[in-house]
Order: structure tokens, then C-alpha cells, then sequence
């Protein structure tokens, strides 16, 4: 049976937190499977990149390093993934649901006609039976999945094709140092060989890639904000509240496209997964694809006018109320209890 | 010089409208309540290959469906909106198909168009939001793709640019043509149905809708054969049929959990300043703020 292989991802020379995410996920794995966890890094002048994956429990990592690697691009990264699995035969390939993921995962699953499944919100193994066929499965990947706009839990398996393929968003899964100590063996890709020039014909012409500012992933307090908050002003009330507790502010989908945030806040399916020690949710009904991204927060306090909000549901706190009155009485009896 | 452009767009059910009705008394959805709409990244699609036309004269843009019998209606859209001409590609041999089944049996059906130069995809449909389809048509044609397209800054001298809106930032790439394209919704919106198009494609049919019309209605088909949409079964592309189908799927669906919301136990707290200092006292005592 193949190992457990993570495609890595590096945003100036550091592996992108996803992968360090898989990585934990994939370590688990093959504990499971009894098999070895192994990475792969394509880039250009990455020197001493091992140092940044073995600590994740990595057995073996296959470096790929040429010039023109150096930006990802589709065609090449394929070429040299294919034909490694070709040779390697991996039972299962995770990929963060990036945009680099996303579009390298089903080039080399249409060419190695292997299935892969998107978004996994939880990876397991576990056994299936098909009883048409009357054949047994043993460990197999389950890649568990909202599907339907989030209204529906799928369990998805490939149980004849290999790799086992999936994507994986960032901040799904934990990210968790295997050990400082661990190291595992180098394996050099001859990228030089496997290239050929059809690989090279597309060229980035110019590339203006942001740090990101907002780190609401790592935040333990998420002060969140909904359409409810009504505009850009009354999300002004929740920085407030977040500077006082130290917190980030996130918002919902409904919020963000009405324009009384940015993107990089959103929570949920289309956004990121959190899972903050407190997590308070202001003007937010509750949709599943919001809470989708929220619900393993360890605390939650919804503020709502509505006292049947769905939200109520899953929270542990409910207050009842208009936030543009509640929220400025939180900030005020904060401030008086810890003076 | 005219480009030939085809679109790849899907039916989809309307998973972004659940609302309340949509919702069953055991909090599970009711699909049969969701509408079927043309899948909204397909549109912005649309919309990069009605730029491409308006800009390069004598363009022609081809709308590529698979799905059952009443996917024709997104041909019509297409058609209202501005494409030249649809092909549906129906057939039970295609039903069960996961990404990898749908993009081989459209990479056979464009192999049968056989003659175009830049094929637009939407990068991913509302149904299964899987963004697979787009690159696997592509690497099963093997052709480049550009995926998270933004907008075409020109297709000419046998070359497309375009940019590209990923994550962290934007990028600007150039490929050789023919090749694929997937387009996301931060690109411009469809421009709406266009009322003369409206009027000429009013009646466009597939030979299936037409079996059902009067002699009459057959006879201004034959009058204006832009009004037939092309109907296409698995007998009339080439294809192989382990890769189509439920055989032609690695992925197999083990389980399916409809989402119900669980009620926790929670505590009430009602808006007066004794009530939420309680709470928030209680929040600095267990170190959860503070
Ligand atoms: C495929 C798909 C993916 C999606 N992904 C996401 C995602 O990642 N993240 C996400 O958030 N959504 C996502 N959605 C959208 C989601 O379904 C909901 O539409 C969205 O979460 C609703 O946002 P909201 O709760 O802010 O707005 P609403 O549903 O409009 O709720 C506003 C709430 O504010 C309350 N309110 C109004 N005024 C006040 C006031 N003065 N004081 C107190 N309360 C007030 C109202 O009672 C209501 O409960 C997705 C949808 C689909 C189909
Ligand atoms: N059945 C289909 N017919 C035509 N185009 C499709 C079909 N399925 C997927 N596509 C195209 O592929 C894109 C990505 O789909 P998906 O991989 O299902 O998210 C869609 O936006 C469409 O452009």
C-alpha cells in the first residue's frame, strides 16, 4: 500500500499554514493506516525548507527545485506530480483548497483518472462495503463534505481509483507540531528531466500578491457582525469592542457582500473556519454556511432582536436585544470591571 | 479575425435561496422547493465570451450544457443574452456522473465541435461548489488553463492574456490559444436578455421539446433552422463507456446527512445592564475575556 502525501504550498519561503494544517491531518493518517506521511515542495532557491516540514512528522520529503518553479504554475507543477505519483503511488494526495489547490488538484486527478473530492470539512478512515459487488474495502479515506450549499453532510470514497484526493480549506484542520526533534529523509525530483517545453508555454507576466492583514484564524476572541449591524458605520461599534477585549472582527457572508466588511472576515463555508475561545455573534441570523465555519468556537454569545434566530441555537449565551444598544454596554461594563 | 468561443454552463438548483419554505419541519431542505437557475459563475462566463465577440468582429460564441431535457433552458438563456447557437448533451448513460465522468464526457462533445479557440468555464457551480470540472475538461483536451480569471485583457495572434484574482492578490498570465478559461464572480455581471434575441430565439427547441409541438411549429424549423438546438446522446459523440456514468466515477457518495440544526441548551439574558454586567463578570472570572 502507497503513504500519505501532502502537496505543499510556500508564500515567500515559508510553507503556507494550510499545508502545516494538512501536514498535522496527514501525520494522523497514516498513524492510522501504519504507513509513512510524505510531503512535497516544488520551488525555486528553497534551500533548507525541510527544516519547516519535518517537525509535522514528515518521513520523507521530495524537493523539487528549479527555476522555473519559482511561481506556481499550473501545466509544469502538474507534469512533475504526475509523474512522481506515477512512480511513488501514493493511497492518498491532500492539497489545501487554495487557489493553487484548486487548480493543480483536478489536472493531475483528470490525469491519473483518480477522484478527488473538494472542501473536506473532516477526513477519517473507515472500512466499506459494496454490496452489489459484493466486495470489502478496508481503510479507506472518507472525505466528509458539506455539499447542496452547505444543507447536506456527504461522506465520499474512491474505493478503486489511487491517490485518494482531497482538498481541504484553511483553518479546518489544527495545526499541531509533531515533534521539534523529528527528521526524515530528503528525496530529490529531477525536474530538469521530467519538464518538457509544452510545460512552459504559459508565463505570469506580473504577479501583486498582499500580506494578509486580518488574522481573525489565530484570534481567540471573534467579535462577529451580520447584516444585522445594518452598515458599515455600526460595524464601527464592534471594532470598538474588539480593541477592548483584544479580539478580531469577523462578519458574515450577507455583511460582507453589502459592503460592511472585507472579504478576508467572512466566516463560514465561503469564508474561513474559525474556532476562537469566544466567539460573540452580532446581527447574525445563523445560516448553516455561517455556522458551519463558527460552531466549534468554545463559547458563543449571540445578540439578536430576534429571539428565534437560528443562531440562538447553537449559542451558549443568548441576549436579546438591538445591538446598537447592547453592544456599547458590553464596552462600558468591560471597562468598569476590570478597572 | 473572429474567435470561436464555447461556453460551458450548467443548470443548477438554487441552493443559495433555502429560505424558510425551502426548509422541511425536520429542518432538512426540501430540494423539490428549489428553483433550477443557470449556476451564476456560468454567467460571469457568459459575460467574458460576449466581450470577446463585441470586441473581435465576427466571433461566435456556442453554449455547451449537460444535463437533463430541461437544461435546454439554459441554452435559451444563453441564446436571449446574446450566444449564437447551443448544444445539450442529454442522455441516461451520462446520469451519476461525478467531475471527472462530467468533464470526460464534455471534453468528447467538444472534441466533436472540434473547431474553437478559447473554451469559458465558470470556476465553480453552486451545486457541488467543486471548481473541478473547468481543469478537468482542460487536461482532458490537453490544453493550458487559466483558472480565477477576472477579465481578458486581449485574445489575439493566436495568444489570450488575462488576470487573475487569487487569494492575496491578483496576477496577470499569458497562454498560448486554444485554452481553457474559468471565470469567477468577482468578474462583471451578465448583461441582461436583450430584447430582439428575446423575439429570434423565443421559440429555439430540441428535437426532443419539438416532438411534443404541431406540424406548424416544425415547419418554422425548417424555416429557420437557427431555432433547433442541437440535441446530442451519448450515441452521437465518441466516447468510451467505462469513463462515463456511475463506472466512469472514482468518487462514490458512502453517505449523505441532511443538516439539522441541534438545539443546545443556552442561557437567556435579557437586555438590562444587571443581566449582561453578570455576564460579563462572569466571562473576566473564567478567563475567558480580560
Ligand atoms: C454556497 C453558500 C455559501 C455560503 N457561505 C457563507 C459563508 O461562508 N459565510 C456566511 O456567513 N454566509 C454564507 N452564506 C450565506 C448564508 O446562507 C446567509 O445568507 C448569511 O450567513 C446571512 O448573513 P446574516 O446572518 O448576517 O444576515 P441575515 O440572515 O439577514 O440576518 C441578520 C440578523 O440580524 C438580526 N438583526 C437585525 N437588526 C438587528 C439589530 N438592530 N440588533 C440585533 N439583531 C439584529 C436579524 O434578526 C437577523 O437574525 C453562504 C450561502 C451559500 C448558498
Ligand atoms: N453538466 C455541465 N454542463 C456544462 N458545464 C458544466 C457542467 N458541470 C460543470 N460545468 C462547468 O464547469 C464549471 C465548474 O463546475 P464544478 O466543477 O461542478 O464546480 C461550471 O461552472 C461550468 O462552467
Amino acid at each position: 500500500m502507497g503513504n500519505v502525501f501532502v502537496i505543499c504550498e510556500i508564500e515567500e519561503g515559508k510553507i503556507a499554514d494550510v499545508s502545516l494544517e494538512l501536514l498535522t491531518k496527514g501525520r494522523s493518517l497514516a498513524n492510522d493506516l501504519k504507513c509513512k506521511l510524505e510531503a512535497v515542495v516544488l520551488g525555486h532557491q528553497i534551500k533548507g525548507i525541510e527544516k519547516q516540514v519535518f517537525p509535522f512528522g514528515v518521513d520523507v520529503l521530495h524537493v523539487g527545485e528549479h527555476k522555473e518553479l519559482e511561481v506556481y504554475r499550473t501545466l509544469p507543477f502538474t507534469s512533475i506530480i504526475v509523474e512522481l505519483f506515477k512512480q511513488e503511488k501514493p493511497d492518498i494526495c491532500l492539497l489545501g483548497a487554495s487557489t493553487l489547490g484548486r487548480d493543480l488538484g483536478p489536472r493531475v486527478s483528470s490525469a491519473l483518472q483518480s477522484g478527488l473530492t473538494a472542501d473536506c470539512t473532516s477526513l477519517e478512515i473507515g472500512d466499506h462495503t459494496d454490496k452489489k459487488a459484493g466486495k470489502d474495502y478496508k481503510d479507506l479515506l472518507y472525505q466528509i463534505r458539506p455539499a447542496f450549499g452547505g444543507n447536506i453532510v456527504a461522506t465520499i470514497i474512491n474505493p478503486d481509483c489511487r491517490p485518494q484526493m482531497a482538498t481541504v480549506r484553511e483553518g479546518v484542520m489544527k495545526m499541531e507540531v509533531f515533534s521539534e526533534a523529528h527528521k526524515g529523509k530528503i528525496k530529490t525530483i529531477d525536474v530538469e528531466k521530467i519538464l518538457k517545453p509544452e510545460d512552459l508555454l504559459v508565463k505570469v507576466l506580473e504577479r501583486h500578491m498582499e500580506k494578509s492583514k486580518v488574522n481573525i484564524k489565530n484570534s481567540s476572541i471573534i467579535i462577529a457582525g451580520g447584516y444585522g449591524m445594518g452598515s458599515k458605520e455600526g460595524f464601527d461599534q464592534l471594532y470598538q469592542l474588539a480593541e477592548v477585549l483584544s479580539a478580531e472582527v469577523g462578519a458574515s457572508r450577507a455583511a460582507v457582500d453589502a459592503g460592511f466588511a472585507d472579504h478576508e472576515r467572512q466566516i463560514g463555508q465561503t469564508g474561513v473556519t474559525v474556532r476562537p475561545k469566544l466567539y460573540i455573534a452580532c446581527g447574525i441570523s445563523g445560516q448553516i454556511q455561517h455556522t458551519a465555519g463558527m460552531e466549534e468556537s468554545s463559547m458563543i454569545i449571540a445578540i439578536n432582536n430576534d429571539s428565534n434566530a437560528p443562531i440562538n441555537k447553537i449559542a451558549d449565551y443568548v441576549i436579546n436585544g438591538d445591538v446598537n444598544d447592547i453592544v456599547p454596554k458590553l464596552i462600558k461594563l468591560y471597562k468598569k470591571n476590570t478597572k | 479575425m473572429g474567435l470561436k468561443i464555447i461556453v460551458l454552463a450548467k443548470q443548477v438548483p438554487d441552493t443559495r435561496n433555502v429560505g424558510k419554505d425551502a426548509m422541511k419541519a425536520d429542518g432538512t431542505v426540501n430540494r423539490a422547493a428549489l428553483s433550477a437557475i443557470f449556476n451564476p459563475e456560468d454567467l460571469n462566463a457568459l459575460e467574458q465570451a460576449l466581450r470577446l465577440k463585441d470586441r473581435y468582429k465576427g466571433s461566435e460564441v456556442t453554449i455547451l450544457t449537460m444535463g437533463p431535457g430541461r437544461a435546454a433552458d439554459i441554452i435559451r438563456e444563453g441564446l436571449y443574452r446574446g450566444a449564437d447557437k447551443g448544444y445539450l448533451l442529454t442522455d441516461r448513460a451520462f446520469a451519476g456522473s461525478d467531475t471527472l465522468a462530467t468533464s470526460y464526457a464534455i471534453s468528447c462533445a467538444i472534441k466533436k465541435i472540434k473547431s474553437f479557440d478559447i473554451i469559458v468555464a465558470g470556476r465553480q457551480a453552486i451545486d457541488g461548489d467543486t471548481a473541478q470540472v473547468g481543469p478537468q475538461v482542460a487536461e482532458k483536451l490537453n490544453l493550458p488553463q487559466i483558472t480565477y480569471a477576472e477579465h481578458v485583457n486581449f485574445a489575439e495572434n493566436g495568444k489570450i492574456s488575462v488576470l487573475r484574482r487569487l487569494e492575496r492578490g491578483v496576477e496577470t498570465v499569458e497562454a498560448p490559444l486554444p485554452c481553457v478559461i474559468t471565470v469567477n464572480a468577482s468578474a462583471p455581471d451578465c448583461r441582461p436578455r436583450n430584447a430582439k434575441n428575446l423575439m429570434k430565439y423565443k421559440h429555439a427547441k430540441t428535437v426532443t421539446e419539438t416532438q411534443d409541438q404541431s406540424e406548424d411549429y416544425i415547419d418554422l424549423t425548417t424555416d429557420r433552422p437557427y431555432l433547433q438546438i442541437e440535441e446530442w446522446s451519448v450515441n452521437d459523440i465518441e466516447t468510451d463507456a467505462k469513463w462515463l456514468g456511475l463506472t466512469g466515477s472514482p468518487t462514490k457518495v458512502k453517505k449523505i446527512e441532511n443538516v439539522v440544526f441541534q438545539a443546545k441548551e443556552s442561557k437567556r439574558i435579557s437586555n438590562n445592564e444587571d443581566e449582561l454586567e453578570e455576564l460579563i463578570v462572569e466571562l473576566i472570572e473564567n478567563h475567558t475575556i480580560g
